[in-house]
């Protein structure tokens, strides 16, 4: 993974790089189009000198998960859940049309052929562009997982003072 | 004509990838310098002046060739210190 920080893109001295403007995306839905929405919001922040941190909670956790990585809860209802609830950037439901699963292979393909990155293309390239993830303990908890089910380069785990921390600088934040 | 000192081809990228692209460019040029972006994405046209307007760059202008599916832009941005 490419964890090269790019810097404000101008040096247009002083006043931006000292303080350049911050933007918070939380991220709490689980489907390909809400994180795509939040990616391409995100890169594009980044690449315009903006420094940028995105908060997955619930389901938005799924989209930072390791293809594949299993619960690591032991009590046996988390455990299920973690089951039932699969993850992995490469395959996100559509919130509309999935037909399970189908609908999103569909737009997948689509998207192939007409060279639009995917998910897992924003995240490098947000990652690329010095994006900061933060994941939720609380929920990270609550659906089974753990650090170790996330995807590298998840700079940290935290909870809500840490958003509202950011957040109150932050001249855009939205929630998706 | 504008004229410009580097040439940056987006054609068949959609957004954000042109201003993403345009961004890891720009650490090339020398202040001053103009970077020329190619991109058959419409959106550029309100796209990268808005880049400029936030990141300080100096918007040059645009120009448009062809029509319709084959419409290409090429954009104009100056490099600030």
């Amino acid at each position: 993974m490419n964890s090269t920080q790019v810097e404000p893109a101008t040096t247009l001295a002083g006043l931006r790089a000292a303080k350049p403007e911050r933007v918070t995306i939380v991220l709490l839905s689980g489907e390909m189009d809400k994180a795509m929405a939040a990616f391409i919001i995100a890169t594009g922040a980044a690449a315009m000198g903006m420094q940028v941190t995105m908060f997955f909670t619930f389901w938005g956790l799924n989209v930072i998960r390791k293809p594949g990585a299993t619960s690591a809860a032991r009590d046996v209802l988390r455990k299920m859940f973690g089951w039932l609830n699969k993850g992995g950037a490469a395959r996100l439901p559509i919130s509309r049309f999935n037909f399970g699963g189908l609908g999103a292979a569909m737009m997948t393909k689509v998207m192939r052929d007409n060279r639009m990155p995917g998910v897992p293309e924003l995240i490098d390239t947000a990652q690329d562009l010095g994006v900061t993830l933060i994941a939720c303990t609380t929920t990270l908890g609550l659906l089974g997982l753990s650090k170790d089910t996330l995807i590298d380069g998840v700079d940290q785990l935290a909870g809500v003072s840490t958003y509202l921390a950011e957040a109150k600088d932050g001249s855009v934040n939205l929630f998706i | 004509m504008i004229e410009s000192d580097v040439t940056l081809d987006t054609l068949g990228y959609f957004c954000p990838m042109p201003i993403i692209l345009t961004s890891k460019k720009i650490k090339e040029l020398a202040t001053g310098q103009v970077l020329q972006v190619l991109s058959d994405d419409e959106g550029i046209k309100k796209d990268m002046p808005a880049w400029c307007q936030t990141t300080g760059h100096e918007w040059v202008g645009l120009e448009e060739e062809g029509a319709d599916a084959k419409r290409v832009y090429r954009v104009f941005v100056r490099k600030a210190g």
